[in-house]
């Protein structure tokens, strides 16, 4: 299974180091969320502090759409759809190693927003270890719960607008927890950020779980 | 020695639609067969159950030993399908859709260089995207894999399609090592001309099932009157003369 799943990352990794996709258009689009949020909170340096992780937070997820959509998107034609399922690769695999592409995707994401907020708002994070938790924790089941999704959308034709519709009410929680978690570790305030790990553990820990039982079933029913 | 395809009143369904409608055919080891018939008979849906990719809901069904009624995915790794469309990502090249290929089974890579050698994707083909490739490469390419990946059973259809002269002379020559070393091929065509000389047995079907069979190309020395006979015949729904 770890075998079948750093093939398929790598393989995904090279698509997307040759397509750029991430680089063109979902790493700007992340940007311009931030900075359209910005707008329509108005030019008050206080209210654009407060708002900066939930603003964060919404560009990630908007991103992470983007991402996943693109992550199906290799794999929506008819041969290379047919030729994974007869490669003999470990279902589980393949879902492990296209979350893997994907969280590394979103975690480099996460950097340019960390310092466009940076920039945008003047914001300094001052408990760096709890950010860093929230994020990689938030990583994990984004990538996890968003590759199992897609897999759910991938054989519909429809599956560019079903997904964001699938998704994002799921991921909610991580945007809540993160947007927390992120707000504790810009005020200092170490104590009230881990409370909010406690549900991006098990959302991340669900997923992942789930994903490498189901994404074979559902990789069939598409 | 067991069949390495044997379906027997086999019926598979493509969502309400019976593609296989009861089929009956056997596939021995190192033999090759052609199936001829009119778009819709059900030979893409044949293969496609051979390859474990459309579940058989009644009916026998075994490949390579595999009962496909109970477990139709444990097969998929001791096949090789070249469908219509090939499994090829735009943005690898050749060499690495290959190589893909031959990792995922745990090959050794040198099995990759030697088929796409054998090919004759040398040089710049090699390098190239696979987007940027026409039909006939892809075509090429995608074979390049299924040989690299040395499967028990071949599943070609419509595989002399987009392919040069030469290509289609080489596919024949990789056909008939690939019968040497063991293997067996089921392929599906609309060029008679050029796939019945390669066959040992040619079947005909029409409407999801098996209407008739005749000797191939490789048994006896034939025009392509017969098997021009059974595609006409498979087309209308009518039985061609069983050998």
């Amino acid at each position: 299974m770890w075998h079948d799943a750093v093939l398929v990352a790598g393989k995904d990794l090279r698509i997307e180091a040759r397509a750029r996709v991430a680089l063109w258009q979902v790493v700007p689009f992340a940007l311009l969320v931030l900075v359209l949020l910005a707008f329509a909170i108005g030019p008050d340096q206080a209210s654009l502090r407060h708002a900066a992780p939930g603003i964060f937070w919404v560009a990630l997820l908007f991103s992470t759409v983007l991402a996943i959509q693109r992550s199906v998107a290799v794999e929506s034609g008819e041969g290379t759809r047919d030729g994974l399922r007869l490669s003999g690769i470990d279902p589980a695999g393949i879902f492990l190693g296209k979350a893997a592409a994907v969280g590394l995707q979103l975690l480099v994401l996460q950097l340019v927003l960390w310092a466009g907020i940076t920039f945008l708002f003047d914001v300094r994070v001052h408990v760096v270890w709890l950010a860093l938790t929230a994020s990689l924790l938030a990583t994990v089941g984004l990538a996890c719960a968003g590759v199992l999704y897609g897999a759910l959308s991938a054989g519909l034709r429809v599956r560019d607008t079903l997904l964001p519709l699938l998704v994002l009410p799921v991921l909610a929680p991580v945007l809540l927890a993160g947007s927390k978690a992120w707000e504790a570790a810009l005020d200092g305030n170490a104590g009230s950020g881990t409370q909010w790990l406690k549900i991006l553990v098990p959302f991340a820990v669900i997923y992942l779980v789930v994903g490498i039982v189901l994404y074979g079933p559902l990789q069939e029913a598409a | 020695m067991a069949p390495v395809v044997h379906f027997r009143a086999a019926v598979a369904l493509a969502g309400r639609f019976p593609a296989l409608a009861g089929v009956d055919l056997s596939l021995d080891q190192g033999e090759v067969m052609v199936v001829v018939g009119a778009n819709g008979a059900g030979k893409t849906s044949l293969l496609r159950a051979c390859a474990g990719l459309l579940p058989v809901t009644s009916g026998a069904a075994t490949v390579l030993g595999v009962d496909l009624t109970t477990d139709h995915t444990s097969v998929r790794r001791y096949v090789g399908l070249l469908g219509h469309a090939a499994p090829l990502y735009d943005e690898l090249s050749a060499a690495e859709n290959v190589q893909f290929a031959v990792r995922a089974l745990g090959l050794p890579v040198a099995g990759a260089d030697e088929a796409l050698e054998r090919l004759g994707l040398t040089g710049r083909l090699r390098t190239t995207p696979a987007g940027r490739l026409s039909a006939g490469q892809r075509r090429r390419v995608a074979l390049a894999a299924l040989l690299a990946r040395r499967p028990a059973l071949w599943l070609l259809d419509e595989p002399h399609a987009g392919l040069d002269a030469p290509s289609r002379a080489l596919l024949g020559q990789l056909i008939g090592d690939a019968v040497a070393d063991g293997a067996s091929v089921l392929l599906s065509s609309h060029e008679p001309e050029l796939s019945v000389p390669l066959a040992d047995r040619v079947v005909a079907m029409g409407g999801g099932r098996v209407t008739g069979e005749e000797p191939g190309g490789r048994r006896v020395t034939l025009t392509a009157v017969p098997a021009a006979a059974a595609v006409e015949s498979a087309a209308t729904g009518g039985a061609t003369h069983v050998a």
